[in-house]
């Protein structure tokens, strides 16, 4: 780049413009980060989710709960190679604002089912072994300082005790995390034994089942062979991939989230076109020192080069920098909002994107005042001084 | 010329020659009508939901839930409760019988119009004191549905909304065929996102036995709140959360329009401050386009303070021209656009309006001004103090 000095003269010759220039583009793009990152967190965790596992829900909704019986058949169906269950607990910590997921499950098989979630095994024997015992992901432990050996109060909403009380006390056994940056681990798990023994109704009942289909199965038939066994029975159940089931979760959100994504569309897009204005502005003043560059012997193309480079520049400058704020931002936010929206992530895609559009955009803007100093004679532009 | 009028001149010859300056005055009244459109649009987005969730309740409609649910959801209490709270003091009654709604609520799957994808629909069993407990319920179309039958009346938006919602159809949840026979309104509250038939059959179709999940009941005035939920909290039969109808769907409407507000409001600010920037640039190239006219002037005699206020007046007004673009925008757009969404709060689907309302596009106003008073605070300082002689050289 011989003509980097040059190029960034040129772009400094305004300071005031320049900076104010970059700044717009600095809060698009900062902008455009939390954007990606929240609208991450609303498709659900789809791009995370395992194709190889299915989810069992009761037909009628998912909060209607199905019978425990279910579990055996469901396991003697061919092609299902491992099954466990979760429940929907829906209690909260110390005050109602305080909500996270929490589901009774059984300890063995729900490991087994999710390997992502990484636990010491001596944590993971010692929640086996106890009746009251609960584990919790590392992000719902750091949010509300818990630690291994704690004893956590939940307050149902729900599940009232046959003894009438709604605390339910959990001994904290372990803490959980997940190598994904992607995967959320917002969430609680306690014994479903533990669970179905002192709730007071609904005995003999689980949430949904989640299934592994066996290698070489074709999740659709073991989907279909489900459903069918239980047609007709009190309780027909849906059989969907668990990436189906989140999206089919999230679409419940609807056209907000939508509408919200193209309001801001439209709004970082407007960002962009001003700012992109303001830089060609500044090209078609200074047609007639561009015209002089010729003069001296540059060519048309190095002309050209000259022009964009400063707009590629001067995007990727506010560009840059605002994806870096928004990173960090992002990072703060998915701490803060873990519990009530997980799962806010800035994907390397929406960075690759980022980046894409901010060259776009620097050409954009220069191209055709650039294409216009090229083509003009150096007589005229001169004369245009 | 005195100082009024001198400002008032040097205004108006900016304003007329705001033409030549067009490329750049666009700039600031674009960012500006795009800030004051989104801060419209999402927060218009909170006030419907609001308007919504808030319209259904009423001051002198009091609903028991089992203590500690956070919606009639998850409450449950059983017919000998139902009975107690009928007998409560504070119990409006109609002759010897309280005017009263034992309901059941549960929750069905039907498809969205809007994406053919699954939503959670609010599926209501009342009583027929359902309609005294609510004050605006009509039929608009059909009839009602009679007792014992599997017959369902749908609240308008919810037949807008979902698909396969419309009057003389039938309908299959789980095993039972459903006869729509017809549709009410309610005042555009959360009420009209509803499937209503009776409890006894609803009870049945979902093997409740003779149990409720809530209980409306009219009071006998605001005040006698108090009296019946001090008369149930003494009662050792039963354990319930007592409160106003208004009290709780103030409740279910917080999350979600907290939620959109720590959205809305954040990103309004961040928008801003883009579009300061835009208002600074392009009062900046204002400036430095009429340099020799702002220099001319000076010499002529004017004062400086002329010079300023009439770059502020003329940042103030493109900022102006935004706002009230950006809001006209908003309105046109977005009022009365119908939308649904999973309430998180009761698990189910709440249809609502997006409300653009008089004080949200004040406000997206005073957000213009704000943006336009600082876009032209340095300018305008800066042609306040352009020095005349070197200005004038540069013609």
């Amino acid at each position: 780049m011989k003509y980097f000095r040059l190029i960034w003269k040129n772009a400094w010759r305004k300071k005031i413009r320049t900076s104010l220039t970059i700044l717009s583009v600095f809060v698009a793009f900062l902008l455009f980060a939390l954007l990606s990152a929240i609208g991450f967190a609303f498709r659900g965790g789809v791009d995370v989710a395992d194709a190889e596992r299915l989810v069992v829900i009761d037909k009628i909704s998912l909060i209607n709960p199905i019978p425990m019986s279910y579990q055996n058949r469901i396991a003697s169906t061919p092609g299902v190679r491992a099954v466990t269950h979760a429940s929907w607990f829906g209690g909260f910590y110390q005050e109602p604002r305080n909500q996270f997921g929490q589901f009774p499950v059984d300890p063995e098989s729900y490991f087994e089912m999710y390997p992502e979630f990484n636990m010491p095994e001596e944590q993971l024997e010692a929640f086996k072994r106890n009746r009251t015992g609960a584990v919790v992901g590392q992000e719902l432990a750091t949010q509300y300082g818990w630690e291994v050996g704690d004893r956590i109060p939940i307050q149902a909403t729900i599940w009232t005790k046959a003894d009438g009380g709604r605390t339910w006390e959990f001994d904290l056994e372990g803490i959980f995390s997940t190598d994904d940056p992607r995967g959320s681990t917002a969430l609680m798990l306690f014994q479903y034994d533990y669970f179905e023994e002192a709730r007071a109704f609904a005995k003999g009942t689980v949430g949904w089942y989640i299934l592994r289909v066996a290698d070489g199965a074709d999740p659709i038939q073991v989907a279909n062979a489900i459903d069918q066994q239980f047609a007709n029975s009190p309780n027909e159940t849906e059989t969907s991939t668990e990436a189906a089931f989140a999206q089919s979760f999230m679409k419940q959100f609807g056209n907000i989230a939508l509408i919200v994504a193209m309001i801001l569309g439209a709004v970082f897009f407007t960002l962009l076109l001003v700012s992109g204005n303001t830089m060609s502005q500044s090209v078609r003043e200074r047609i007639s020192e561009l015209a002089v560059l010729k003069t001296l012997g540059f060519t048309d193309l190095t002309v050209l080069g000259i022009v964009l480079s400063e707009s590629i520049l001067i995007m990727m400058i506010g560009g840059l920098l605002g994806l870096g704020l928004g990173w960090i931002i992002v990072q703060g936010l998915a701490q803060q909002m873990a519990a009530f929206l997980p799962g806010i992530f800035l994907s390397s895609t929406a960075v690759a994107g980022a980046v894409g559009i901010m060259f776009a955009a620097g050409i954009l803007a220069g191209i055709f005042p650039a294409l216009k100093a090229m083509r003009l004679s150096i007589i005229d532009a001169l004369a245009r001084a | 010329m005195t100082g009024p009028r001198q400002i008032a001149a040097v205004t108006w010859l900016n304003l007329r020659n705001l033409p030549q300056r067009v490329g750049s005055s666009v700039v600031a009244v674009v960012g500006v009508a795009a800030v004051v459109l989104v801060f419209a649009a999402v927060l218009s987005m909170a006030k419907g939901f609001e308007r919504t969730m808030i319209s259904a309740g009423s001051d002198d409609t009091a609903i028991i839930m089992r203590s500690g649910s956070t919606s009639e959801l998850n409450s449950g209490l059983s017919n000998e409760q139902t009975l107690i709270i009928a007998e409560s003091p504070g119990v409006l009654k109609d002759g010897d019988a309280a005017i009263m709604s034992a309901e059941l609520y549960v929750v069905v799957d039907v498809k969205k119009k809007f994406n053919d994808s699954d939503a959670n629909v609010p599926f209501r069993g009342v009583q027929p004191g359902a309609f005294d407990v609510r004050k605006n319920v009509a039929l608009i179309s059909g009839r009602m549905f009679e007792p014992g039958k599997n017959e369902i009346i749908v609240g308008r938006s919810a037949q807008q909304e979902f698909a396969g919602l419309d009057t003389g159809t039938s309908i299959r949840f789980g095993q039972t065929d459903w006869n729509i026979v017809g549709a009410f309104e309610a005042n555009g509250s959360v009420s009209e996102s509803e499937l209503w038939t009776d409890v006894r059959v609803l009870q049945s179709a979902y093997r409740r036995g003779n149990s409720f999940q809530s209980v409306r009941v009219k009071l006998q005035s605001e005040a006698a709140l108090d009296e019946l939920e001090a008369a149930l909290e003494a009662d050792p039969r039963i354990n319930p959360d007592v409160m106003s109808e208004k009290e709780y769907y103030s409740g279910q409407a917080a999350p979600l329009s907290q939620f959109i507000k720590i959205i809305g409001y954040p990103l309004t600010i961040l928008m801003a401050i883009g579009a300061v920037f835009g208002a600074l640039n392009s009062m900046y190239s204002s400036v430095s386009v009429r340099g020799k006219e702002i220099a001319t002037l000076r010499a002529l005699g004017f004062g400086p303070l002329s010079i300023l206020v009439s770059t502020m007046i003329e940042s103030t007004i493109l900022a102006l021209v935004g706002g009230v673009l950006g809001g006209a925008i908003a309105y046109l757009a977005f009022n009365g656009f119908q939308v649904s969404t999973l309430n998180g709060a009761s698990f189910s689907q709440v249809v609502f309006d997006f409300a653009v309302t008089p004080d949200l596009l004040v406000d997206g106003l005073k957000a213009a001004l704000i943006i336009g008073a600082f876009g032209g605070l340095f300018p305008a300082i800066r042609a306040a103090r352009l020095p005349v002689a070197q200005a004038l050289r540069e013609l």
